[in-house]
């Protein structure tokens, strides 16, 4: 998904065919709701400490912020150990290839004495990386070296980088967008399950 | 196959030098096909004598890229292959993945089909707890709780393959609503069902709660504290019988939760014999709740008005829902294409099982599967 602000843009142009619909209701769908600034003491706070390295915004009632990756690491230990998001509930990430900075690493946080739920952001170049949240919150590590397995970003300080789910000595990264949903890493499946494809 | 040494790395071997007869020190693998690691789970135990000193889990092995999946398929194609991730779950996998995809739409099942809804859920929730419970007395040497369990599991399926004609990937909903009406006596049905399992769930407690082996195996095994749970990001019975007082249909409740009343049983000591309470527990709470819902399903449609073509706006949104397991979330990132440009899972089992490691260092190998057990993960929804 482009940035929230430029999200109005692309969506007229997704509008144009409604193939033969059934209901004639449906294509009057509005483009949808739009991301709103999302104003908060908590956002305030960070706002005055990172200045312009932080965007807060509200899309169907679920907050984020986005933020630098340069100032990732000590946002989210504030986070942590200020405004008490004790749970770090996943850690993923997006691809755009089209953009300069092809990848989003996305941390969804809980606090349990809040009872609220953020998503943080940070845009990272292909081949970069972003500080591992490990030592704030353990549970990062499995999540971390998922991210690493499926697209090859890099953690920064992480205690054992490595795959998870492929096979260590697996090749490629198959959650980019540029990795096909049938390609594998021919090589390996021949050497390692003695077969010619796994198709 | 890749030298079982390579994977190491963090347990900090000692140095080869030593004979096996001069080190205490021995690796020893468990699994990948182990009958009590619930399937392919292999786990490297590094052990002093009878003592686990550290495990690694090396898993992957049922990975399927569904995440990868979800990408090429439309939002209706891909909401079978939830089923898959947790299939002893499946109705819960899919009310999530709905859920999350009605959010983006920015459109509510109604009434009926969320009290539809509610029913299958809990009665899955049930079915989940059984099979656990039957397959964990197992792993510790009880047999006899396994056929309890899994006959009476079967009054479960019936029902389900009653409603939508499968008994465990079910794809019992659809985004918008539930595909089917109820069938003819489906009420009739549950509410026997009701009347058939407290009694049943008694015969369980009274084979195991006051068992003296069970006690032993279970007591005090395996225990780790609410600020570990928290920290490792563990959620749902576990978290809970560490003294968590946290269930998602309380705290951000969805469906049709908030009209129930029903209680989040807590234990306090967060090992073994907690973790067992605590799911008996929810075994009961959810009869509970379904006997509210069946009662006063509402008339009504139960499909909302649902584009046949679905192209969500261009947005993202997390959802989750508590599944047996724990909070299981989809995040979901619309382009405004027909497919989903991404959809990321957040595996209650993945999660949970990587505290594997802290709650069995200094126990025995016999509790690491009761470890495995009581964490109550299943492998499709690990690897996925």
């Amino acid at each position: 998904m482009p940035e929230e602000t430029k999200s109005p843009a692309p969506t007229p142009s997704g509008e144009p065919k409604p193939p033969a619909a059934a209901k004639p209701a449906a294509p009057a769908k509005p483009a949808g709701p739009t991301p709103v600034p999302w104003e908060s003491p908590m956002v305030a706070k960070l706002k005055a400490r990172y200045g312009s390295g932080i965007e807060a915004s509200t899309y169907l009632k679920q907050n984020v912020l986005a933020a630098d990756a340069s100032v990732i690491s000590e946002l989210l230990q504030v986070l942590r150990d200020q405004e008490e998001f004790e749970y770090c509930v996943d850690i993923t990430a997006l691809h755009y290839p089209q953009r300069e900075k092809q990848f989003d690493v996305v941390w969804i946080l809980y606090s349990f004495s809040r009872n609220e739920r953020i998503r943080v952001k940070a845009a990272i170049v292909d081949g970069g990386s972003v500080s591992s949240a490990v030592s704030i919150w353990p549970t990062a590590n499995w999540l971390e070296r998922e991210v690493f397995d499926m697209f090859g970003i890099r953690f920064d300080g992480h205690p054992d980088l490595k795959r998870i789910l492929l096979p260590d000595d697996w090749k490629g990264y198959p959650l980019r967008k540029d990795y096909g949903i049938i390609q594998q890493d021919q090589e390996w499946v021949q050497i390692n399950l003695g077969i010619e494809s796994g198709q | 196959m890749t030298d079982p040494t390579t994977y190491l790395s963090h347990l900090e071997l000692g140095q080869p030098d030593k004979t096996f007869l001069d080190s205490n020190e021995l690796i020893i693998n468990m699994g990948p096909q182990h009958p009590a690691t619930h399937g392919v789970l292999r786990v490297i135990l590094k052990l002093d004598g009878e003592k686990v000193l550290g495990t690694e889990c090396v898993i992957g092995y049922l990975h399927r890229g569904v995440e990868k999946i979800a990408e090429n398929r439309t939002y209706t194609m891909f909401n079978p292959y939830v089923d898959r991730m947790d299939y002893v779950a499946a109705v819960s996998n899919g009310l999530g993945y709905c859920e999350a995809v009605e959010k983006l739409l920015n459109i509510e099942a109604p009434p009926r089909a969320q009290y539809i809804r509610v029913i299958l859920t809990e009665l899955n929730r049930l079915a989940s707890h059984q099979l656990w419970l039957g397959t964990h007395a197992l792993d510790i040497g009880a047999m006899t709780p396994l056929f309890y369990t899994f006959r009476d599991r079967e009054e479960i399926l019936k029902i389900f393959e009653r409603y939508c004609g499968a008994r465990l990937t079910t794809h019992a909903f659809r985004i918008g609503g539930c595909q089917y009406e109820t069938y003819e006596g489906f009420e009739r049905d549950v509410e026997k069902f009701l009347d058939f399992a407290p009694p049943k769930i008694d015969e369980y407690e009274e084979l195991l709660t006051g068992n003296r082996i069970w006690l032993e195996r279970t007591k005090g095994v395996g225990k780790i504290s609410a600020a570990d749970c928290i920290a490792l990001g563990v959620t749902g019975p576990v978290l809970r019988a560490s003294g968590v007082k946290w269930d998602l249909r309380k705290a951000q409740p969805y469906a049709a939760y908030p009209e129930f009343d029903f209680e989040i049983p807590t234990g306090q000591n967060g090992d073994t014999f907690d973790r067992y309470l605590v799911r008996m527990q929810e075994m009961r709470q959810s009869l509970r709740i379904i006997r509210q819902a069946v009662g006063k399903i509402p008339e009504g449609p139960i499909m909302a008005k649902v584009p046949k073509v679905m192209k969500p706006p261009v947005g993202e949104i997390y959802h989750s829902i508590e599944a047996p397991k724990g909070e299981l979330g989809y995040f979901i990132v619309s382009d405004g294409s027909t497919q989903p440009y991404r959809v990321r899972v957040r595996p209650p089992s993945f999660v949970n099982l990587q505290a594997l490691d802290i709650m069995v260092r200094g126990q025995l190998v016999a509790d690491v599967i009761a470890v495995i057990g009581t964490l109550d993960i299943v492998l499709g929804e690990v690897d996925r």
